[in-house]
């Protein structure tokens, strides 16, 4: 199953791939939810990735980066308990931005 | 038709009367619709659309509360993600038709979702839902799945699959009518376990508009319609008789039209006197009148009655609608949230009766020309083993984790030797009070050798109706060979009757039969020692059982066998109660 078209789309602006492009600020953190990044979890990092304002950007391995704000391309990942993600992020207020991003996937949100 | 009155089978008591709305069919969408707007026209409708869908979903979110909120809320962000509305964008564009670019956005993300399995697999049941609530609101036509007009409604249809009837807890729906479907149907099992008056196998109902004002009884089976229907409520009804749990509660919707005052949700209970005590016959014979349940939500509400336990504890609806087998974990834990509820109080733990025609995704049994006579119940045990051993050990874990007793029970049992093969792995569990449903004729003609290798058995008198009459239970034109009253199906239940008093071991009925207050007294007259149905069926059976001593229930039980026909077995039966009950000691 190849990513629709209209996810790299979103994520053609951001301008970088994970690695790729060093000037972009970016964060690699092992995935704390024992059930991997399924609809809730999921739906807690999209929700918080929208109120950054920021272009955020959410890679797996060798998968193409989706964009973090939409529930459904992160869950399209199927991310799994233990696993490396890189989020990346533009702009103003990125760095804090994306400390913020990542403490929330290293955090097991599963009793919440 | 505006009046008169309809007749269908009464298959749960209760008399409710409110506007009719009919369960809608989800819209097909196909690339040959017309195109009839431009691709930016569309694209703003269907962001309207999703986002309709987002906000109805957070509304119910707000209403249900828990578990369930969550669900929806996580439902309504999918619904709200701007890569659904992108990828539909992309489909407009490639010129595919207003609705159906909406669908295939949709599959587009569930492939990806299914290709992953597990949790994120079972998340494409919303999103598919999501795709059809956005392409009703686009073609402009009510919601699929059940109404829910924010008023009672009587939800009418041609029959409801186990996943309509899921989703009617809590719901605006105050009785059911169906024009197919017998008095063992799917709707009738669950509409009694709501406690929904219920009438099946009401063919006239397929004319009656929507909204026409209906009153249903779920006892006779009568239909009356129109605003004849509504005086009949309000001068007949209203606040009178013992309610209990019934669908008054939910009745609060507002007045939709002035010209329809008693329009919405007037209810009346069944009848008989207050059921207090344990089941016993007048001459103090106990008679054990227990629940049958299948969720925890059904054993909060029937460990609320007077209930001397749980007969039947159906576990399926644990294992429906899922991709993956509940862990052990999970299932302990349902588990002990319904022993918990009983306290006390025996509960009979049925272990999985998945088949081809209740089919499970984990379970890969293909599909069967003949699912009822195919590997269903224990026989699927025998390709799955360890399905089965991990729900013994979850029932086990579930009794200690409670800190009392349990029993278990295995359904679709033909031979000695499936039962002994059973009891052999639940006593390796430790459990030590195990017993096997008999559903087939097989097993009712040799009781006395199952019941050798087992503590108990339990009489599934719909599925033995099925299988004695040669009659599948889902055909609504058979109704007349599932009358429980054939008196094929009691010279059976006579059989395996005498063989537990011979061996002085209990014998259950867990069928809809037991809950017919008539037959209950014959099923006690034929040997039984307990009867298991839905709690509001209780202080029916509870009083009539008062009323007759343990002979009297044998006479009974005498004339119906003497019948030729379900109708006369009924005739005779009733005719010797009516001599033989009375109060008096």
């Amino acid at each position: 199953m190849t990513v629709p078209p209209t996810l790299s789309s979103q994520v053609r602006h951001c301008s970088a791939y994970p690695g790729v492009e060093p000037t972009v600020p970016s964060r690699t953190v092992t995935i704390a939810s024992r059930v991997g990044l399924h609809a809730r979890p999921a739906a807690t990092l999209s929700r918080a990735a929208a109120a950054t304002g920021l272009p955020v950007t959410l890679s797996v391995a060798d998968k193409q980066p989706v964009n973090a704000s939409s529930i459904l391309a992160v869950m399209s990942l199927g991310v799994g308990h233990g696993q490396s993600v890189t989020l990346t992020a533009e702009g103003e207020g990125a760095e804090q931005a994306l400390d913020t991003l990542a403490a929330l996937l290293a955090s097991e949100q599963d009793g919440q | 038709m505006t009046g008169g009155t309809i007749r269908g089978l009464g298959v749960s008591p209760g008399v409710v009367g409110a506007p009719l709305a009919r369960l809608a069919p989800p819209v097909r969408t196909s690339p040959a619709d017309p195109v009839t707007e431009s691709p930016e026209g569309a694209l703003a409708r269907v962001e309207w659309a999703l986002g309709a869908v987002a906000a109805q979903m957070a509304e119910r979110a707000d209403r249900v509360g828990g578990v369930a909120a969550e669900i929806l809320i996580t439902t309504s962000a999918m619904a709200a993600d701007p890569s659904l509305v992108s990828a539909a964008a992309e489909q407009l564009r490639a010129g595919q038709p207003t609705g159906h670019a909406v669908t295939l956005a949709v599959e587009g993300f569930c492939a990806q979702l299914e290709a992953h399995g597990g949790y994120l697999a079972e998340r494409v049941t919303d999103l598919r839902d999501i795709g059809a609530r956005a392409v009703a609101l686009l073609a402009g036509v009510p919601m699929p799945g059940v109404p829910a007009p924010g008023h009672p409604v009587v939800l009418a249809a041609r029959d409801l699959s186990p996943a309509d009837t899921a989703t009617l807890a809590g719901s605006d729906v105050v009785a059911l009518l169906t024009e197919e479907g017998g008095p063992t149907s799917h709707t009738a099992i669950l509409a009694k376990s709501l406690g929904l008056p219920a009438v099946v196998g009401c063919p006239a109902s397929a004319e009656l508009p929507d909204g026409e004002f209906v009153l249903v009884d779920g006892s006779t089976g009568e239909v009356r319609v129109g605003p004849d229907a509504m005086g009949g409520v309000r001068t007949g009804s209203v606040g009178n008789g013992p309610v209990g749990t019934g669908p008054v509660t939910s009745a609060t919707g507002p007045v939709t039209s002035a010209a329809e005052p008693a329009a919405t949700g007037l209810v009346k209970s069944g009848t008989g006197p207050a059921a207090t005590g344990p089941g016993r016959t007048r001459d103090g014979r106990p008679v054990a009148l227990l629940s049958n349940v299948g969720t925890a939500a059904d054993a909060r509400a029937a460990a609320g009655s007077e209930a001397e336990g749980v007969g039947l504890f159906r576990t399926e609806f644990l294992f429906l609608g899922r991709r993956t087998q509940p862990g052990v974990d999970e299932q302990t834990e349902a588990y002990a949230e319904v022993l918990r509820a009983f306290g006390n109080r025996p509960v009979v733990v049925r272990t999985l009766d998945a088949g081809s025609d209740k089919p499970l995704p984990f379970l890969r049994l293909g599909a069967e020309e003949n699912p009822a006579l195919g590997v269903r119940g224990l026989r699927t045990a025998i390709r799955y083993p360890e399905t089965l051993a991990d729900q013994l050990t979850a029932v086990t874990k579930a009794a200690h984790s409670v800190g009392r007793p349990v029993k278990v029970m295995a359904p679709m049992v033909a031979t000695s030797a499936e039962a002994e093969h059973f009891v052999v792995i639940a006593r390796e569990h430790g459990l030590d009070d195990v017993g096997v449903m008999i559903e087939v004729p097989a097993a009712a003609l040799r009781a006395g050798e199952l019941l050798d290798v087992v503590d108990f058995v339990s009489i599934g008198t719909n599925d033995l109706g099925q299988y004695t009459m040669a009659a599948d239970r889902a055909a609504g034109a058979l109704g007349h060979l599932l009358d429980p009253w054939q008196p094929a199906l009691l010279d059976l239940v006579a059989l395996v009757g005498a063989a537990g008093r011979a061996r002085g071991k209990p014998v259950g009925v867990c069928g809809e039969a037991a809950s017919d207050p008539l037959l209950a007294a014959v099923l006690v007259g034929l040997g039984v020692t307990s009867l298991s149905m839905a709690p509001v069926a209780r202080p029916a059976v509870f009083a009539e059982l008062r009323g007759l001593a343990t002979e009297d229930c044998a006479a009974i039980a005498e004339a119906a066998r003497s019948g030729v026909g379900a109708d006369q077995a009924r005739d005779r039966a009733r005719t010797v109660r009516d001599e033989r009950w009375s109060v008096r000691p």
